[in-house]
């Protein structure tokens, strides 16, 4: 029975190349970018006497690497801003963490032996999650620009309890994309009243906004007609798509990355099945994707706290600025970033905290700032902080037109 | 209707199964290994097909001939250095090898080309045919996706079964020793096989990206586990199996998808799998081959 034997052996093989494909898939649904950027250096500093370390890890390399090299540039920017002006001082590292939880406990390390007293925290999730506690133990403040886990704020993930405290968050956490969304929809019912979802159930960032959404809907007369669901690297939707049709959906509501979204653009046009697309922060990089047709993606909406193309003054300095040192449109990792730095400024100016004071005497002072101010920056105004570290801001909604990001005036 | 619409789309995603099925199986009718590196040849493919069409603008037909050319070599090249010299070694070690190259081919992929995704232009005019006064469209992409399919089937079979080169196949996949004592040149068919079943991964590669236009470098590995799937449920050395497990596959999952659940869909797909294998353990058409001591 040798065949047999063989195709045992086969057998065995395909689950265990399964179960590599599925500890693959959990990587590459973390936002795969553009590793282009190509820079190797990991660490930066911008050197100042008396001024306050501040550091930070994200994915410089790798798969992730678009988000990181961009809060990198944000933030350095930034730091030269709020240099020149003279008062508060800083001194910025950015470590390499690659999205990788180990690496971010070894890059935090690596800034606590550099002296670190201000932290970024992170770029992603994951890494962010893993470090949070470290934080938390050693009394160092930190804002993550992008960080949008609960996890990065709450040691007690499952009763949302225990919050670190002394860990803030910049972007929305990934629930609250979820009630803003819903909320968006609800108030602006010309883009239609019929919602079919697809989102990714073995992914928490998906399945976070999702459920929240679901929640949020019924309580302000939206009504999901259809909600499918795909995994790890699926990409055949025509039966979810087919299904959000056949049921009236009239808008369709995204709240995954964008390389999954490129595919279900394309194959709703296929199908001739043209409802209103609605997506979150994940689908920020679409029309950067090397070889995507941007006119699959006309009128697509999406809710992010910042939009490149928006008049104010504040934007259109940053957005030219960073355009001249990195020859780039800022993404909302950009912004989300800058603003950060911005905050953290504003907060030690108002608590009169010394470059020589230690990190956690720093962190009491800062704590209490931002559970106390109201900060207005590229990515909102008015914003505030609760004692959880959650942040408090109103999304804007982007559609995008001619293969860019447009803001959409109410 | 609603039926008919997922049938279609089920044989459009049976066919690359079957395509891409159809290699793995030759592969082990004739050298009686696994090839698990075959889902990765078929990504290697794809590449060279996205950068002939997208950075030199190449003409669709001249990038699929290219990457298919390309992958050709690449089987043949990957016979050589890594399989060949382990041809006398144990089943399970020529396996692991598979792997390995498979590894090889993944990380060399994101190494050369990066692992951000990229978008495959669309090769076929959108569009769709409309029967029965527009109540069900099939779209082009899926009629030509099925078109190439049993193309590519039918050729198969005429070569294997009409030319010496095919004869000499079915001779060594019955019987090496005896094939080597008839004066034909088993390691040469050996090679042929490669070439020829990681020629067709480049077509398989072609219309997978064209309907799931998403690339990146572990492109190749779910597809690669359902076709060698295919290849076991149809019964794996038998040519018309990969393509009937192929189909089967494809339909069963979109059905599944459609009617049972979204999140179930690859879990029923594998306990047809099971049970076909425990009614039926050499799969569909598979041949019982007895021992010999």
């Amino acid at each position: 029975m040798k065949f047999e034997k063989m195709l045992k052996g086969g057998l065995a093989a395909v689950m265990a190349m399964s179960l590599v494909a599925c500890s693959g898939s959990s990587d590459s649904s973390a936002p795969a970018a553009d590793t282009s950027t190509g820079s190797d250096t990991t660490e930066t500093t911008v050197a100042a006497a008396g001024a306050f370390k501040l550091g930070g890890s994200g994915p410089l390399t790798g798969g992730a690497s678009v988000y990181g090299q961009a809060v990198k540039n944000a933030a350095e920017l930034a730091v030269e801003e709020i240099n020149a002006k003279g008062g508060v001082q800083f001194e910025f590292v950015m470590e390499d963490d690659e999205h990788d939880t180990e690496k971010a406990v070894n890059a935090y390390a690596a800034l606590k032996d550099w002296g670190m007293q201000v932290s970024l925290l992170t770029v992603t999730s994951a890494p962010g999650a893993a470090v949070a506690p470290l934080y938390k133990e050693d009394s160092t403040f930190a804002l993550t620009p992008s960080g949008s886990s609960l996890a990065i704020i709450y040691a007690d993930l499952i009763n949302l309890a225990d919050p670190y405290g002394n860990v803030f968050q910049m972007c929305f956490t990934d629930p609250n994309q979820g009630v803003a969304s819903a909320d968006y929809l609800s108030t602006h019912t010309n883009l239609g009243s019929k919602v079919a979802i697809i989102y990714k159930n073995d992914d928490n960032y998906s399945t976070g906004i999702y459920e929240k959404f679901v929640n949020e809907a019924a309580d302000k007369g939206l009504e999901v007609v259809y909600a499918g669901t795909f995994a790890g690297e699926d990409n055949d939707f025509n039966v979810q798509l087919s299904q959000a049709q056949a049921n009236g959906a009239d808008i369709l509501f995204l709240p995954i990355y964008y390389q999954p979204a490129s595919t279900i653009l394309k194959q709703a046009k296929d199908m001739d099945y043209a409802p209103t697309f609605f997506g979150v922060d994940g689908m920020d990089g679409i029309l950067a994707m090397e070889g995507f047709d941007t006119s699959l993606a006309e009128g697509v909406y999406l809710l992010t706290p910042f939009s490149a193309d928006a008049s104010d003054d504040l934007t259109k300095n940053f957005v030219s600025n960073y355009q001249n040192n990195y020859g780039d449109t800022p993404n909302q990792f950009a912004a989300d970033a800058y603003d950060c730095v911005y905050a953290i400024a504003q907060a030690l100016e108002a608590s009169g905290a010394t470059a020589d004071m230690s990190a956690a005497e720093i962190n009491d002072l800062l704590v209490e700032q931002f559970t106390s101010m109201t900060f207005n920056g590229l990515t909102g105004t008015d914003v505030t902080w609760n004692t959880n570290g959650e942040v408090s801001k109103a999304p804007k909604a982007v559609i995008i037109e001619n293969g860019v990001y447009v803001g959409v005036e109410d | 209707m609603a039926f008919l619409s997922y049938l279609i789309n089920g044989l459009s995603l049976g066919s690359v199964y079957a395509i891409i099925a159809l290699g793995y199986t030759m592969v082990y009718g004739i050298a009686k290994m696994l090839n698990f590196a075959h889902g990765d040849i078929m990504m290697v493919g794809a590449f060279v097909a996205f950068f002939a069409l997208n950075s030199f603008g190449l003409p669709v037909v001249v990038s699929v001939i290219l990457s298919m050319l390309a992958t050709t070599c690449l089987g043949v090249v990957i016979e050589r250095l890594a399989y060949k010299p382990l041809r006398q070694a144990s089943s399970l070690s020529v396996l692991i090898t598979a792997i390995g190259v498979s590894y090889f081919l993944q990380n060399g992929a994101q190494l050369l080309w990066s692992s951000s995704t990229k978008v495959f232009p669309s090769i076929i005019a959108s569009g769709s045919l409309r029967l029965f006064g527009g109540a069900l469209s099939i779209s082009y992409l899926t009629l030509v996706t099925i078109t190439a399919c049993i193309a590519v089937m039918v050729c198969l079979t005429l070569f294997i079964n009409k030319t010496k080169t095919g004869m000499a196949m079915r001779a060594c996949s019955e019987d090496k020793g005896a094939a080597t004592l008839m004066g034909i040149n088993v390691n040469r068919i050996i090679s042929i096989t490669f070439a020829i079943g990681s020629g067709i991964a480049a077509l398989a590669a072609v219309l997978l990206c064209a309907t799931y236009p998403t690339l990146s470098p572990t492109l190749g590995s779910m597809p690669g586990i359902k076709a060698f799937t295919a290849a076991v449920f149809g019964g794996i050395g038998s040519i018309p199996g990969a393509f009937l497990g192929g189909l089967m596959l494809g339909v069963i999952e979109i059905l599944a998808k459609a009617y049972v659940s979204t999140q179930l869909s690859d879990a029923i797909v594998f306990a047809v799998l099971i049970i076909v294998l425990l009614i039926k353990p050499t799969g569909l058409l598979g041949k019982k081959l007895s021992e010999k001591v």
